[in-house]
């Protein structure tokens, strides 16, 4: 292999000679046709570019870009191009390059942004994403009311499986970390009220958390990775399908069919998962309370049971709701709005997990104080 | 073929995306059982007029008139009931892909009609046969190839016996007797139930065979060349641009 070299000699009548050596392959440090193109940007310009490649070994693509950009920046000058010195091979693929024009306008300009205009756009990029989600949020609640009527086109079927998965399939992942936090509450309560000889309470402190904070919330964010991503990848991809183009055409509400069966099957199923969430939690605790602490399970239970009031199950299911809600929400917003890429449903899905979770925490900081103004 | 009275008329459509303008001032009349076909070379903005017809995407100026109605100077719910009446295939199938041929073909005879499960199963069944697909009723999407997935949008899109079917590149990817049997199938429609078709496509052979009407969209100066019947186009059209791609670019300059 000989090295690529190329020079540019001012000839006779005002022609530059290019003479292309070596081999011209790809990806072997090609030099390049910069010092011909500062040849032809010099004051007095050539009148016609010719070449001799006489000694020019093998070539490829390397050999056609810089003849390519010898070829523009002549054409800004209206320098002549002449081509007989070309390999056959090369004039050839020079002249297919040039065979469709490109068109005016369809370039485009990677845009160079600076810090003000940047710190500009995301701050109209929230207010556009916050009317999104408020228009969707009205849109929802347009197609609930279809349903009601029963004027919505949905398919039950549908409605069925996505009340299974969200329902039937959730209870091993929920029954597991139920039951664990339930023991972590436990240890926690044993080794502290057990300094104050009040072991007991461990039962008060676990049912209680359980079914007011934690069973809610915890739940509600375990749907918001299962579920609410699973929503916003299945409706994103549908997107990118076309297939949401597809049910707009026949006249059909996508709203209708993909969203509302989606949300009232999570809102069904949360406040029922997380009332064995609550259970589990229990269980959890009982099982370190009978353990570690002098107790029977005649004992841990009734003292579970005095600590347990109904307002306090009514409110615990109320936040499920809630939280059911959003979660839904997130997903399914976050799916209608994805863009049309693969990597745009992988966006929407992780932005469906965030907002979902981000949605829990702060509903459930206003719940709560809610909750203690009322009394609950 | 057509009465007096044109069916759909663009008018004066621009098609953008943002301010990158893909068409502009779009005119042409399609009358009553015109088999329309939409041409030009790639990229020319072929889909979008489509996608701008069936109310996917709106246009930057103008509107499209159905029957005198503008759709998209309507209200959301009277377009609803002017889609009702189109069948639409696209470019890449679309598919619902968690649905079998069956229920794709089957929904919206289950939304808009009042047909029992066992006629709809009947109704799909012949739109399957109609497309060479008898018997693949339970096949998911996924599961079928390429042309298979093209024929059974064409099945899905005729579900309803719309009163105007759009079909974007419905030939694209198929050999060359089922492309030929595809000819055959729309002009049947046409003529038997007077289904007006509004085709995009490249194919020559069927653009001359069955085209009645047309309009052709240029690239270059983004706005449309001629419309009318191709073969009348191809022989007789003043542009030597459009009597080239009907001539598979071997059209002289006429004196
Ligand atoms: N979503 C989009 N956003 C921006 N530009 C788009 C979008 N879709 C298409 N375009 C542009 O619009 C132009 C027309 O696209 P269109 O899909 O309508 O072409 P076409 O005529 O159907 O081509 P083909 O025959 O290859 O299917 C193209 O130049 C393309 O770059
Ligand atoms: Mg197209």
């Amino acid at each position: 292999m000989t090295e690529a070299r190329v020079d540019s000699d001012p000839g006779s009548d005002n022609t530059l000679l290019v003479t292309f050596a070596g081999d011209w392959m790809l990806g072997t440090g090609l030099p390049g046709a910069k010092s011909v193109l500062r040849q032809l940007q010099k004051q007095v310009t050539p009148d016609t570019v010719s070449f001799d490649t006489e000694r020019l070994g093998e070539w490829d693509t390397g050999l056609i870009i810089a003849l390519l950009a010898i070829h523009r920046e002549a054409a800004k000058k209206d320098i002549k191009i002449d081509e007989a010195g070309l390999p056959e091979g090369a004039r050839r693929l020079l002249g297919l390059a040039f065979a469709v024009p490109e068109r005016e306008g369809d370039r485009r300009h990677a845009k160079e942004t600076g810090f003000l205009e940047r710190v500009g756009d995301s701050a109209l990029d929230f207010t556009t994403g916050a009317r999104d989600l408020l228009r969707f949020v009205g849109e929802l609640v347009l197609s609930l009311g279809r349903f009601m009527h029963g004027t919505a086109t949905y398919l039950r079927s549908d409605l069925l499986f996505y009340i299974q998965e969200a329902g039937a399939q959730a209870f091993a992942i929920v029954s597991v970390i139920s039951f664990l936090i339930g023991m972590i509450f436990a240890f926690v309560g044993v080794m502290q009220l057990n300094m104050f000889g009040a072991g007991i309470y461990t039962a008060d402190l676990v049912a209680v958390a359980m079914i007011r904070e934690m069973a809610p919330i915890m739940t509600a964010i375990i749907m918001a990775g299962r579920t609410g991503a699973a929503y916003a990848a299945q409706i994103g991809t549908m997107k990118v399908n076309e297939e949401i183009d597809a049910l707009e055409t026949l006249g059909m509400q996508p709203v209708d069919f993909l969203v509302t069966p989606r949300v009232i099957a999570l809102v069904l199923m949360m406040p029922l998962l997380t009332m064995y969430a609550s259970l589990m939690g229990i269980l959890g605790g009982l099982a370190v309370g009978i353990v570690m602490l002098d107790i029977s399970l005649i004992q841990y239970i009734a003292q579970t049971v005095n600590a347990v009031d109904l307002s306090s199950l009514f409110g615990g299911l109320f936040k499920s709701i809630v939280y059911g809600s959003l979660v839904a929400l997130a997903g399914c917003q976050q799916g209608m709005a994805c863009g049309k890429s693969a990597l745009a449903v992988g966006q929407s899905t992780t932005r469906a997990v965030v907002m979902g979770i981000v949605l829990i925490v702060v509903s459930a900081s206003v719940l709560t104080v809610i909750y203690i103004n009322i009394g609950i | 073929m057509s009465d007096s009275t044109p069916q759909i008329v663009a008018q004066n459509l621009t098609l953008a995306y943002g301010d990158f303008v893909v068409q502009r001032n779009l005119n042409f009349d399609i009358g009553r059982g015109d088999i329309f076909i939409i041409m030009g070379g790639s990229g020319c903005g072929k889909s979008t007029l489509l996608k701008c017809m069936i109310g996917l995407k709106s246009p930057a100026l103008g509107d499209v008139y159905y029957n005198g109605i503008p759709f998209w100077s309507s209200g959301p719910g009277q377009q609803d009931a002017m889609k009702r009446g189109f069948g639409t295939t696209f470019q890449a199938g679309a598919l619902w892909s968690s649905m079998t041929l069956a229920e794709n073909i089957g929904l919206a005879l289950r939304q808009y009609t009042e047909l029992s499960d066992a006629d709809i199963r009947d109704v799909v069944a012949y739109k399957l046969m109609l497309v060479g697909l008898a018997g693949f009723e339970d096949y998911y999407p996924s599961e079928i190839s390429g042309g298979m997935m093209k024929r059974a949008g064409l099945a899905r899109a005729m579900a309803l016996d719309p009163e105007i079917l759009f079909f974007d590149e419905p030939s694209a990817g198929l050999d060359p007797i089922s492309a030929k049997l595809l000819d055959d199938l729309i002009l049947e429609l046409r003529d038997s139930l007077g289904t007006t078709v509004v085709i995009v496509t490249h194919e020559l052979a069927s653009i001359l065979n069955i085209g009645n009407n047309s309009v052709f969209l240029d690239p270059v100066t983004k706005t449309q060349l001629a419309t009318g019947d191709p073969k009348d186009l191809r022989d007789n059209h003043e542009n030597l641009v459009v009597r080239n791609f009907l001539q598979r670019g071997t059209a002289e300059m006429m004196t």
